[in-house]
């Protein structure tokens, strides 16, 4: 038997907001997010209510297929959206999940991982960004078990710092059936070994720069980290960007590929490209696109 | 909570206390080694040599064709390891996708090591076609190990029909019986099988001990090299305490055998209780020719360990072949093969019985069992076969 904490057992018999959503009134959007399949045994249905007027989550219900951390993970992720602005929502991760419920067997992680991917795929529904931008399944399929692509792995692998193969296996149940791709998912985990190594090396050799830089080494240290930490990501979501123009402090960029013209461009430049620059290099620098 | 209800028998049965009493004057007094020449030890070699002879009487074997193991699984490898080395020409080996992982196991592991071996498939009662087995003998067959009666389903595989056609080929037979011996009547000596596997657990003697049938004049090999015991068959020194615990398990086995179809009775109104109070569940199986005590049933559209952990909350034990109540990814490879749905698949539920299962037990499974299957499809998203998501996903059927 799994030795659940007691928060699971709790959510598990005595679920929280559970059902799909029915009674919406004028100002309020009801979403759903699809994540998971009857055939991988675990599946789950978020339902939000949003306010329209504050992009608020009034209602977040669940209806899941699976066992009971699958249940009690579901239950609550909608305890923890109420409340929540949309743009908040997104940044609630499958640690708060396991953390709310006083932690998952490693091996159960997936259940959180799938409250994750319910949410992300419920809010880009209510955005009106197709599923395909963002889906995993746009990347090549590494096990043909799950279904899970290379994309998903090294996202999941990113997000929770994972170093193994069998956690990997735990989180997103990739290598979890023939086995077969488990020799590939290594692989994966050293190319982003690699990667890894290769910022710490410029986020070093950054931090040995003179205090004040010159605007030649300015630009040529945005040039390196836009190269080395923000296009791989990018690029694996199906966008990209370039250097236009460096003006002062305003770093002025091109988006491309799924990036340009998405909904949340917005917040990619100020999340994924804004901030990693600021830290990188200067905390004054802001991005702007063009 | 009331004293737990005991549904998982074929994972493992409570140790018959008549078969404790047997067997604690050989953990406090009669301590001596059975191979010992001393009186001590001679007393002992008495038990163990009474033990064999009740092994062999629930068989209708002798008792020079019974080796004490040490579990199901030593039993089988021992059995088909000892058919290949007796064989050492022939490089085929035939079996079932639905034996228990002690003769699967083995088998991929002598298919790396240059064995061919021919895995049958069931149909959707988890039946064998014997037109396949037919196909698939040649006079290069070394063994067939095929299982009595499967752990999961409780489906009983033809064994005498297999064993004439394995018998004309003139390969070995082993046969997996640790489900089947207790529920049904053997007589070894009329039969084809040349390797029998049991194990005490199953038949209420403590785990840790289990015995082989080697029919009389079949070479053997041993699997476990070391001392002269069990005639040089098995080294180690034996396990009195357990040895003696079997032979008394084996002994009252035999004595409850009539009673067996009271199991039955009280199986077949769980059974059609469930059937009758819930929609969309259904016996996985051959219905007629399953085990009298075993009882696999689906349930749409739910997750087993969600099935398994609420029963738990009533006190009630029973087992699932879900992947999440493993550790494993994968739903039961046994119910896999029968090509069951998805929807069916990983909520199914093994309810096991044994002599001492109550009618008040079955009562008490019927009533909480409706509640428990409608709170968890209440939680479901998939609620019938129409479900938009289910159409969309095409996964009525797998496989």
């Amino acid at each position: 038997m799994w030795d659940y904490t007691e928060k699971v057992m709790e959510y598990f018999h005595h679920p929280r907001n559970q059902g799909a959503i029915t009674e919406q009134k004028e100002g309020e959007k009801i979403v759903t997010g699809e994540v998971g399949s009857i055939a991988c045994g675990d599946a789950l249905k978020l339902h939000l209510k949003i306010d329209e007027a504050t992009k608020t989550i009034a209602e977040a219900t669940f209806q899941t297929f699976g066992c009971a951390s699958a249940i009690a993970s579901s239950s609550a992720l909608t305890e923890l959206l109420k409340g929540k602005t949309v743009e908040e929502a997104l940044n609630v991760t499958n640690h708060e999940i396991t953390e709310f419920l006083g932690g998952l067997p490693e091996e159960k992680m997936h259940c959180s991982v799938m409250g994750q991917e319910a949410l992300e795929a419920a809010i880009y529904n209510y955005k009106g960004i197709p599923l395909d931008n963002h889906e995993e399944s746009e990347g090549n399929i590494i096990c043909s078990c799950f279904g899970i692509s290379d994309t998903k792995i090294k996202r999941v692998i990113r997000d929770n710092k994972i170093t193994t193969a069998e956690q990997v296996t735990n989180y997103v149940k990739a290598g979890g059936g023939c086995s077969t791709c488990l020799p590939e998912i290594d692989d994966i985990l050293a190319e982003i070994a690699t990667e890894e190594e290769k910022s710490l090396e410029v986020a070093n050799k950054i931090r040995t720069q003179p205090a004040v830089l010159t605007n030649l080494q300015k630009i040529n240290l945005i040039q390196q980290v836009i190269t080395e930490q923000i296009r791989p990501i990018l690029i694996e979501d199906g966008g990209d960007l370039e250097l236009f123009d460096v003006e002062g402090d305003v770093v002025k960029v091109i988006l491309k590929g799924a990036c340009d013209g998405c909904a949340s461009s917005t917040e990619t430049l100020k999340n994924a490209i804004e901030n990693t620059l600021q830290e990188a290099i200067l905390p004054t620098l802001t991005v702007e696109a063009v | 909570m009331n004293e737990p209800i005991y549904f998982d028998n074929n994972a493992t049965t409570k140790i018959d206390e008549e078969v404790i009493a047997t067997m604690l004057p050989y953990l406090q007094t009669y301590y001596g080694n059975p191979s010992s020449m001393h009186t001590f030890g001679g007393q002992v070699g008495r038990a163990v040599r009474e033990a064999r002879g009740q092994v062999a009487s629930l068989l209708g074997a002798q008792e020079s064709e019974i080796i004490f193991t040490s579990c199901g699984t030593e039993g089988d490898n021992a059995a088909i390891l000892a058919a290949l080395k007796a064989q050492p020409n022939k490089k085929q080996i035939i079996t079932t996708k639905v034996e228990h992982p002690a003769v699967l196991n083995l088998c991929r592991k002598l298919e790396k090591e240059g064995y061919v071996v021919t895995y049958l498939g069931v149909d959707s009662k988890g039946q064998l076609d014997l037109g396949e087995l037919e196909a698939a003998l040649t006079n290069d067959t070394a063994v067939v190990s095929i299982m009595y009666a499967n752990n999961e389903t409780g489906v009983v595989f033809p064994i005498e029909e297999i064993g004439q056609r394995v018998k004309a080929y003139g390969a070995l037979f082993h046969v997996d019986a640790v489900q089947a011996v207790g529920k049904i009547p053997f007589n070894l000596e009329t039969s084809s099988i040349d390797f029998l596997t049991l194990s005490g657990h199953k038949i209420h003697a403590p785990k840790g001990i289990g015995a082989l049938y080697v029919r009389k004049g079949v070479r053997f090999r041993p699997h476990l090299i070391g001392g002269h015991q069990e005639r040089g068959r098995r080294g180690g020194t034996e396990n009195v305490p357990a040895i003696v615990a079997l032979g008394k398990a084996a002994e009252l086995a035999r004595k409850h055998l009539p009673s067996v179809a009271e199991e039955q009775r009280l199986r077949d109104k769980l059974e059609q209780g469930i059937l009758a109070t819930i929609p969309d569940a259904a016996v996985n199986g051959d219905p007629i020719n399953r085990l009298p005590n075993t009882s696999n049933i689906g349930f749409k559209y739910i997750e087993g360990e969600a099935i398994l952990l609420s029963l738990d909350q009533y006190g009630i034990c029973a087992s699932s072949g879900s992947a999440c109540t493993s550790g494993s990814l994968e739903p039961s490879h046994v119910l896999q093969a029968l090509g069951l749905p998805y929807t069916v698949l990983h909520g199914s539920i093994r309810f096991s019985l044994s002599r001492f299962t109550t009618e008040a037990e079955i009562d008490r499974a019927l009533d909480v069992l409706p509640r428990i299957i409608n709170r968890l499809r209440d939680l479901s998203p998939f609620n019938n076969d129409n479900a938009d998501w289910l159409k969309e996903q095409s996964l009525a059927v797998s496989h």
